[in-house]
């Protein structure tokens, strides 16, 4: 069975003023690839910032985070940048698309950054084509986030994340933001994904939600505190 | 580096999601670019007018001027019967065109302001007392009749060439050849009439700027002998009276490069003659084109830097703009980075945004550049209507309406490529800003 990622004695301290906050405290992981995990724990427990490690979005302050066979607490910011782009996908609580821009233009913005540069051609825009019908938004790929509700630009959001074909797609919280019967609908669409191949790590804070995935990790004041379905 | 037409495109969409602030951050730049070809077409009309005016004396000219000298005290002031003895002689004449073998011709005038008449008709006219070389060495051309002639000198007969200014005056609905007008109680005949002609660079000594055009010429000899040297003057009830031999000598120099080391002698000689008095001016026109493009120089350093100082206030306009950008777009560069998006990816995008802005401000100036010349008679217009309004022709108001801005070719992409370059420098740093955000802080930015 091979890894998507992996967590060795992960530390991440935040310094405030002189005072560091150990916000993990090593946390070891393993991710196989095709695997689905919840992460869930109280608030402040430090799940957002495993996700912002695991995403490469920082590097940790301790430890070693292997994704695609290499090291990423090692690498340089530019690295970094190319690991976010190809590697991984980001779906967020928030949302997070570009405002000015259409469901189109949104969903293609992680194709400008590939490695060299390429020219978007016909081939690409047919994929992104494909991915807004994929996610239901085929007959909205000129509206703008603004015209779109809560429940269609986190469709526009998967479709981004898709669109360089990562490994891993992270989540965090991904519903939160979203009554149940449209919850349910990104579930769904996560799940299919899933079900494809690809590796989803998720924080919510929604044992219904998290039930549906294949583990659940629970974290406590940086640290993993039990693995499984409702520990107590 | 991603594809520049693509990154280009993205920049405008996001200036014209602003449109109004977009506009307004421009207008800076676009004004200066503007002020910097304006600046710089009016120094070069400035310099094309000087260097003329020099030319239309002469370039192997040197002129010798009569000049009052400053009166010594106060108490000869006040003695109102009182003879002013000054200025060039007929000696001073005699041993410049004798004595310098560079020399090749010396023309000698006088010149005095008489009223002068044609049956009711008056005005003050500078009647010069001249020979035949006086029309070419000055540029002039006949439009009616002939010139003094040397037979004219020798039998000192009355007559007299028009200036077009003075034809015009004196002779509203008669041809003036033939006709005769009364210069000082004597009647003089019109045998020629001249044309219009600009008046030439102020050259110092009696006269500043010389007019052509309210003149009236008669041989010299007939001037010496009909009016003498003493020219008496009873205005405002005082009595002034001066004597004055000759007002100007034009010498004529073999060559250009002989022009230079002659002024010197001439200098010399001069010195033998008039030990005691500081009454006379030596006026090379290569020197005041050697002056011309020196102010030039001076002129183009100033305005220059006043429209450089314009380009820099655009410049802090867009900075200004640009760190606003960044920070009402903090969430967006968050998510950039996140979906990829490397430092250098940010640094292009927003440096692009500023660079597009200020060239396309940049255009605009220079399009604005180019109708200079009309920007500058429209000026005119407004400023004779409200400034130099029954005033008279002052010599600024003079200077200025005779003044027509030339665009220098080369400062468009000058001027054009400094705004691209100010887009550059005060864009790098909103830019590098942007692109130093912290990832994770950016994305929680509301
Ligand atoms: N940039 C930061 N600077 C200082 N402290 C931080 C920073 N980010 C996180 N922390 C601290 O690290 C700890 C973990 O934060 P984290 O955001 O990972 O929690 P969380 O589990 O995601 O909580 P929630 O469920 O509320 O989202 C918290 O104590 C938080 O205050
Ligand atoms: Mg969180």
């Amino acid at each position: 069975m091979t890894l998507a990622a992996e967590v060795i004695n992960l530390e991440k301290d935040y310094m405030l003023g002189a005072v560091p906050v150990q916000a993990l405290r090593g946390v070891s992981i393993e991710f196989p690839r095709g695997d689905f995990v919840a992460i869930m724990g109280s608030s402040g427990s430090g799940k957002s910032t495993l996700l912002n490690l695991l995403g490469a979005l920082d590097r940790p302050t301790r430890g070693k985070y292997i994704v695609a066979g290499r090291d990423v607490s090692q690498m340089t910011d530019d690295e970094l940048s190319t690991i976010r782009n190809e590697k991984i996908g980001f779906i967020f609580q928030s949302y997070n698309l570009i405002p000015q821009y259409t469901v189109l233009e949104n969903i293609e913005v992680p194709m400008h950054y590939r490695t060299g540069y390429p020219r978007i051609g016909p081939l690409q825009q047919k994929r992104i084509q494909e991915l807004a019908e994929l996610v239901g938004l085929g007959e909205r790929l000129d509206h703008r986030p603004f015209q779109l509700s809560g429940g269609q630009q986190q469709r526009v959001a998967i479709a981004r994340a898709l669109v360089n074909d990562p490994e891993i797609i992270l989540a965090d919280e991904p519903t939160g933001n979203l009554d149940s019967k449209t919850e349910h609908e990104i579930m769904e669409m996560l799940l299919r994904l899933n079900r494809e191949g690809r590796t989803i790590i998720m924080v919510t804070h929604e044992p219904a939600v998290a039930r549906l995935a294949k583990r659940q990790i629970y974290m406590k004041d940086g640290l993993i505190a039990g693995e499984g379905i409702f520990p107590g | 580096m991603p594809n520049l037409f693509r990154t280009a495109q993205l920049a405008l969409k996001s200036l014209m999601l602003h449109k109004l602030r977009s506009g307004l951050t421009m207008l800076g730049i676009v004004f200066g670019v503007f002020s910097v070809i304006a600046m710089l077409a009016i120094g070069e009309g400035a310099s094309q007018q000087a260097q003329q005016q020099v030319l239309a004396l002469g370039a192997t000219n040197i002129i010798v001027r009569s000049v009052k000298p400053p009166r010594e005290n106060a108490s000869q002031q006040n003695q109102n019967s009182f003879v002013l003895r000054y200025g060039l002689k007929r000696v001073d004449y005699d041993l410049l065109s004798m004595t310098i073998p560079t020399v090749l011709q010396a023309v000698p005038i006088r010149e005095l302001m008489k009223a002068c008449r044609y049956l009711h008709r008056e005005m003050n006219c500078r009647i010069v007392g001249c020979s035949p070389e006086y029309l070419d060495m000055n540029h002039l051309d006949l439009a009616q009749g002939r010139f003094i002639s040397d037979k004219d000198r020798r039998e000192k007969t009355n007559v007299c060439v028009l200036a077009s200014g003075t034809a015009d005056e004196l002779f509203q609905y008669t041809d003036p050849l033939g006709q005769s007008v009364k210069i000082a109680d004597r009647r003089y005949t019109v045998v020629g009439i001249t044309k219009a002609r600009e008046a030439s660079a102020a050259i110092g000594g009696s006269m500043s700027g010389q007019e052509y055009n309210q003149d009236i010429y008669i041989p010299l000899e007939t001037m010496r002998v009909r009016m003498g040297d003493l020219d008496i003057d009873r205005r405002q009830g005082s009595f002034s009276a001066e004597e004055v031999e000759l007002n100007q000598i034009t010498l004529r120099i073999t060559d250009v490069d002989q022009v230079m080391p002659t002024a010197d002698v001439i200098r010399e000689s001069l010195q033998q003659n008039h030990r005691t008095a500081n009454d006379y001016s030596v006026v090379v026109p290569q020197e005041l084109l050697k002056q011309a493009a020196q102010i030039r120089v001076i002129f183009n350093v100033v305005l220059g830097s006043i429209a450089a100082i314009s380009l820099i206030v655009g410049g802090i306009g867009i900075m200004n703009i640009m760190l606003a950008t960044v920070t009402e777009r903090t969430r967006e560069i968050g998510i950039r980075r996140a979906l990829g998006a490397k430092q250098h990816d940010i640094t292009m995008q927003f440096l692009t945004e500023t660079i597009v802005l200020a060239g396309s401000g940049g255009l605009i100036g220079v399009l604005l550049g180019l109708s200079t010349p009309l920007v500058f008679d429209g000026l005119k217009v407004v400023a004779e209507k409200f400034f130099f309004e029954g005033g008279g022709a002052s010599e600024f108001s003079e200077m200025f309406t005779n003044l027509n801005p030339k665009i220098v070719p080369s400062s468009l992409p000058l001027a054009f490529g400094i705004s691209v370059g100010i887009g550059v420098i005060f864009g790098l740093y909103p830019a590098r800003s942007a692109a130093s955000l912290d990832p994770i802080e950016a994305l929680r930015h509301e």
